[in-house]
């Protein structure tokens, strides 16, 4: 295959996985905040429909990772690319609360979020504006921050 | 449980997870959504195409659902957009700050039995249910 046509066909196959998994989140309401709440909502009247949808992906996904694990490289690529870090470090896990506390409020995490943007609420725009905002901010504060240490160390 | 839908539910899961799985296979990535975001957002040579790519299908999956059956999508009305500017900006400097979201942690993480995801995933869950708590039950905001 050539260059090129590897790069269409890597971009296609990119498409054709955001078109089902945005068709799964709709079908399984999850672009409706209200529902995404009401599974976060365990005092109220809860609605556990969410972990079934994590279920349902879970499973599939671990069983095809199996499979695909056997591959030594993808179809399309020319290696696999997954992450390698076992740490558990401050930045998860103060990272994964600021996320919680921020995905109970708006009902809105950014795969449904983004999945939105196509369905006419003014609410998924918003949304995303604030979290291209939250995710440069700390870009901005921790990472370009750090490198800029890290060079200076190295001058040291 | 009066508004539980298990069906569509576990239906749409399936559907996420063969996503996840086509992306590994076919270009060795793995389907976290805001790492593909972030990745998009500020991109470097030759990794920006297919990230916009999934994010265009992200958004023209949902759509074409709701094109073909309207009344299964209820979208929200009244919402207060104070909350979902705050609740936006904190998703994405902590999904940024945690290394992954939802699809990320929840489903490919944990997929791969990664214990970084399994723990990152019960924070998150554990942070929102504290977080509706306190202002559905406790402030008693009714949102």
């Amino acid at each position: 295959m050539s260059k090129y046509a590897r790069s269409v066909s890597k971009n296609a196959a990119a498409l054709a996985s955001g078109l089902v998994f945005g068709f799964g989140l709709a079908l399984s309401h999850m672009v409706e905040p209200t529902k995404v709440l009401a599974f976060l909502d365990v005092a109220g009247r809860w609605d556990p429909s969410l972990a079934l949808v994590m279920a349902g992906a879970v499973a599939v996904t671990f069983f095809a990772y199996r499979q695909i694990g056997r591959r030594s490289k993808p179809l399309l690529a020319p290696h696999f690319l997954l992450p390698t870090r076992s740490e558990l470090d401050r930045p998860l896990i103060v990272g994964a609360a600021i996320f919680g506390v921020g995905w109970g409020l708006a009902g809105y995490c950014p795969g449904p979020g983004i999945a939105a943007l196509g369905l006419g609420t003014w609410e998924a725009p918003v949304f995303i504006a604030a979290l291209a905002a939250g995710s440069l901010a700390h870009r901005w504060l921790f990472e370009t921050r750090k490198q800029g240490s890290d060079r200076a160390a190295a001058h040291r | 449980m009066e508004n539980f839908t298990p069906i569509s539910a576990l239906l749409g899961g399936v559907l996420i997870g063969s996503a996840a799985a086509v992306l590994l296979w076919l270009n060795g990535r793995v389907a976290g959504v805001s790492g593909i975001f972030n990745g998009a957002l500020l991109p470097q040579s030759g990794e920006a195409a297919w990230r916009a790519m999934f994010l265009l299908g992200l958004v023209a999956g949902a759509s074409l659902y709701v094109a073909v059956n309207p009344e299964g999508y209820a979208p929200r009305t009244g919402f207060p957009a104070t909350l979902l500017v705050v609740g936006g900006f904190l998703v994405g400097f902590g999904t940024r700050m945690g290394g992954g979201c939802t699809s990320g942690h929840g489903v490919c993480g944990i997929a791969r039995l990664s214990i970084r995801s399994v723990i990152a995933t019960a924070v998150f869950v554990l942070a929102g249910v504290v977080t509706v708590l306190v202002i559905r039950h406790l402030v008693g905001g009714g949102v």
